[in-house]
């Protein structure tokens, strides 16, 4: 039992003749319509994790990946010569885009959550930073540092791989995570849709009985069972995938200050990607009770 | 599949043109042998009955006559083709050219009466010919006119014959094999039955329809030129003279 392209558009074209052969059996239509509701709902959820981890994982790969920083741990007195020095070494470095000493307005703040505002840095033996943004092509990290090391005895530079590669590791792990739920999520559309169908093919032996004394073929008798599923699942998963959007667009909104959970939202085309979750449980249900009905229809002969 | 082949045979029934033909078919069931080298061509326009005791194997017969069972042993061809070699799409096919009526009658119970008696048109994409008209007179000849909105399990042991006759020929097949069409219902309601089915023969349709009680067979004696086949001890035979 093939079914061709034109095959496929007749059988989701619908025949109401054919759809009415098949009585409407209550339990497994409430069933497959709940539980495609459900599994959408969540598809929206894992969507959103995956999304959201991918954009992390970019931000944190691309933007952090792309600035350094370098301590300049001297006495006080001598702390504003080897900044400047650093300076004067990271211009003459190719590779470096951009390098600015951070003010002790901003020292503070990134201090305030430890020590409180208005802390005077002359007070604690912190080190003075610098903020290095390299261009595209990047600069030699090493030898950046071997330099510092004879010209600046004082600096160390802190290039972010060291933390930065875990961190990025996981939100592609994360996002992994979230493909591999959404693929989950379909298998159990799938699996369920298997169950409710072949409850339903089981329930129906004598209309397969009738039909076939009358000259009915396997695909007829197939299609009417294939598309009362392929329907139900795929107004089940648009119920369930609205939702789950509703659920999405509830969550606080996204900002850049706010971090990762805040960041758990669709941004553009994202939304337009939710579209998919109905078309794809509609898709795995009809495969799925191809399958179903082909080995019953065997069965049942 | 064990086969105990007799030796004595009846030999092969043939007038005319066969569009049902079998040849020393035999069927076993259970261990024992049913039927036995069986042959017999079913001629194009003919009438038939088929008789014998209850249990001799009229309802196998008429099974193996339409595809439902596959002999043990022998050929069974439909319109020149063996049933051996038809998928079950093409026994689905062969029925939309062989009305059949069984004896344990059933419907799509979801479904009124009108709609079921119109279902070989509906499963083979002709459910537009079903007019209004056609399938009208066709519940008014087998008295159903009232019925048509009922759902089967309202209808009576002999409306759910009558209806499965409509049903059988409303696709005016070649080929109506019905069995104990008029079990279950009276004698005037069986003679309009048999009249529906004499007409369908008058028009060229070979009819076939296994029926213990020879009262049937008597009543048609003036209607139409049927020949009567019987099954005794696993073999087919011609009964006597024709009607």
């Amino acid at each position: 039992m093939k079914f061709t392209v034109s095959e496929m558009r007749s059988l989701l074209a619908g025949d109401k003749q054919a759809d009415r052969v098949v009585p409407s059996s209550g339990f497994t239509a409430q069933l497959t319509l709940f539980a495609a509701g459900a599994m959408a709902f969540l598809a929206v959820f894992a969507s959103a994790l995956s999304l959201a981890s991918g954009r992390l994982a970019a931000r944190w790969g691309d933007e952090l990946a792309r600035t350094s920083t370098i301590m300049i741990v001297a006495p006080v007195g001598e702390r504003a010569i080897q900044t400047d020095a650093a300076l004067r070494v990271l211009e003459t470095t190719a590779g470096v885009e951009t390098a600015r000493a951070l003010t002790d307005a901003e020292q503070q703040a990134l201090l305030s959550p430890w020590f409180g505002s208005g802390i005077d840095l002359r007070s604690l033996p912190v080190p003075r930073l610098i903020e290095v943004v390299e261009n595209p092509s990047g600069f030699d990290a090493e030898g950046l540092r071997l330099r510092l090391a004879a010209e600046v005895p004082a600096a160390f530079l802190d290039d972010h791989t060291r933390w930065c590669a875990p961190l990025v590791q996981a939100a592609n792990r994360l996002r992994l995570l979230g493909w591999v739920a959404i693929l989950l999520i379909g298998a159990a559309v799938g699996a369920m849709v298997t169950l409710a169908a072949n409850a339903a093919l089981a329930a129906n032996a004598q209309v397969v009985d009738v039909l076939r004394l009358v000259g009915a073929t396997d695909r007829y008798i197939a299609e009417a069972f294939i598309r009362r599923f392929t329907i139900r699942a795929f107004i089940g998963a648009a119920v369930g995938m609205i939702l789950g959007m509703l659920a999405v667009l509830l969550l606080p909104s996204v900002s850049n200050d706010a971090g990762f959970l805040t960041g758990l939202g669709f941004q553009g085309v994202g939304w337009l990607a939710l579209l998919l979750i109905p078309v794809m449980a509609g898709g795995v249900a009809l495969i799925a009770t191809r399958i179903v009905s082909q080995k019953a229809l065997e069965a049942l002969s | 599949m064990q086969r105990d082949r007799c030796t004595g045979t009846t030999g092969p029934i043939n007038w005319g043109t066969p569009v049902i033909e079998l040849e020393n078919v035999a069927y076993s069931y259970g261990g024992g042998e049913l039927l036995s080298d069986i042959s017999i061509k079913l001629a194009l326009g003919s009438f038939y009955f088929l008789t014998g005791p209850s249990g001799a194997g009229k309802t196998t017969l008429l099974k193996l006559c339409y595809g439902a069972l596959l002999p043990t042993a022998g050929r069974v061809r439909i319109m020149g083709n063996d049933v051996r070699n038809l998928d079950r799409d093409g026994v689905a096919m062969m029925r939309r050219i062989v009305g059949v009526v069984h004896q344990d009658v059933k419907f799509l119970d979801h479904l009124p009466v009108a709609d079921n008696i119109a279902l070989p048109l509906t499963v083979s994409g002709r459910q537009n010919e079903a007019g209004g008209a056609d399938l009208g007179e066709l519940l008014a000849r087998v008295g159903l006119n009232h019925r048509s909105a009922g759902l089967p399990p309202e209808l009576s042991g002999g409306e759910r014959q009558r209806a499965a006759l409509a049903r059988a020929v409303i696709m005016s097949p070649d080929v109506v094999l019905a069995d104990e069409p008029t079990g279950n219902v009276d004698l005037e309601m069986s003679q309009r039955l048999l009249k529906l089915l004499i007409e369908l023969n008058k028009m060229g349709k070979t009819v076939l329809i296994a029926r213990h009680d020879l009262s049937l067979i008597r009543a048609a004696k003036s209607e139409v030129q049927a020949r009567v086949l019987r099954i005794s001890n696993r073999r087919l035979q011609l009964a006597g003279a024709d009607l």
